[in-house]
């Protein structure tokens, strides 16, 4: 009998809030940073097999597809730090009413765009100065 | 298992289309799930197009004049009709609820009428809730003590009786467990929130004298720890509970015990 009942629709008929998206936002940019780490690791294996490899490094990083790669990063990493802290609060017990955990849903959200920004406008700033 | 697709008996295919006789100006459509164990067909998508001047506000109201009105084999479980019981607990409109508290007229639009998420259907809009009260009988919902009776009532201060409230109103509807993703995908390891609210109301009981056996009982990376805090369940809630929160609390008791 319960093989042939149906299971009833889920994940497709339910209408997405902020909170289930920012929870799997985090575990998404979770993922994110498992991949910026990767890239970071390369870019210090290539400064240690010298000037060769790390100027086809440095090629990679600084085409178009290298920067949305680290533009993702530096997003994921803003995001997951900001949603975390969150975490830790609701750790404690804290911020669990509907509407505080909207508030701070979307303090994360405004936030890491902030921030994100923030950091590119900076260090496009720090590459003037060198140039 | 994560599987997020439906299974391919339960791919939902179109349906037919039923109007009321007394259509007038303040139409209202419902699309309502529907499957019936009889006819070994897939599930399907019916839209009922009612006439709300000559309908009770809520949904219960339009469903129980589609079932008197239109189709009498339209089936859901309904009792109290003012959010006491928890029978006709339904996903309305993209979220859970109970049909009978969920205003019309705060839906815009067509109204989506499905049975509760990632449970297996008996008929229509009635889900099988058998493993979801399995669990509950698991985490023991009674009070239990090591001492003899006592001669009369067992008393409690006001500040441990409060400790209750939020707790003790719970219906057992399941629109909470069910609006849970990780409820969704780990159905059989996960106890859920409904279950996890209970287990918390007892843990929370200043009479019961089990604590350190109920927190046994849940620690395991399954049964209480694949709450992520997505906080669906709170949000779902009809009573206005707050499972996140209890479940929250658990976790607390549990380091605090460490």
């Amino acid at each position: 009998m319960e093989k042939t009942r149906p299971l009833s629709p889920h994940l497709t008929i339910y209408r997405w809030q902020i909170s289930m998206i920012l929870s799997i936002l985090h575990r998404i940019t979770g993922v994110g940073l498992g991949i910026g780490t990767l890239m970071i690791s390369y870019w210090f294996i290539s400064i240690a097999s010298g000037p060769k490899s790390y100027s086809t490094a440095q090629w990679f990083f600084d085409s178009i597809i290298g920067k949305i790669l680290i533009f993702g990063f530096t997003l994921s990493l803003v995001f997951h730090l900001l949603n975390g802290i969150r975490h830790l609060f609701w750790d404690i017990g804290l911020g669990f009413e509907i509407n505080t955990s909207k508030k701070s849903g979307w303090t994360v959200v405004i936030l890491t765009f902030i921030l994100t920004l923030a950091i590119w406008l900076s260090a496009f700033m720090i590459k003037k100065t060198y140039e | 298992m994560v599987e997020f697709t439906l299974p391919k008996n339960s791919k939902i295919k179109k349906g037919k289309k039923h109007q009321s006789k007394d259509l007038g100006k303040k139409n209202k459509s419902f699309k309502v799930y529907r499957w019936n164990p009889d006819d070994k067909k897939n599930p399907q998508l019916d839209t009922f197009d009612i006439n709300l001047e000559n309908c009770g506000p809520m949904v219960l109201d339009a469903l129980i004049k589609i079932k008197n009105e239109i189709d009498p084999t339209l089936t859901f479980r309904r009792s109290c009709r003012e959010g006491v019981c928890g029978s006709c607990a339904m996903n309305i409109d993209g979220t859970n609820t109970l049909a009978c508290t969920k205003s019309i007229e705060d839906i815009k639009g067509e109204v989506s009428v499905f049975p509760l998420p990632h449970m297996h259907v008996v008929k229509d809009l009635v889900i099988d809730m058998k493993k979801l009260y399995e669990q509950y009988a698991s985490i023991k919902p009674w009070l239990q003590s090591n001492s003899s009776d006592p001669s009369r009532e067992r008393s409690q201060s006001k500040k441990e009786r409060s400790k209750l409230d939020g707790l003790w109103e719970c219906i057992l509807c399941a629109c909470c467990s069910t609006s849970c993703p990780s409820y969704w995908w780990n159905p059989d390891r996960y106890l859920g929130p409904a279950v996890l609210l209970q287990a918390y109301r007892w843990i929370a009981d200043s009479r019961d004298e089990k604590t350190g056996e109920r927190l046994d009982n849940l620690e395991d990376p399954f049964r209480l720890y694949r709450c992520h805090t997505i906080m669906n369940c709170t949000s779902a809630c009809p009573k206005g509970l707050n499972p996140a929160k209890a479940i929250a609390e658990t976790k607390k008791l549990m380091h605090e015990r460490r």
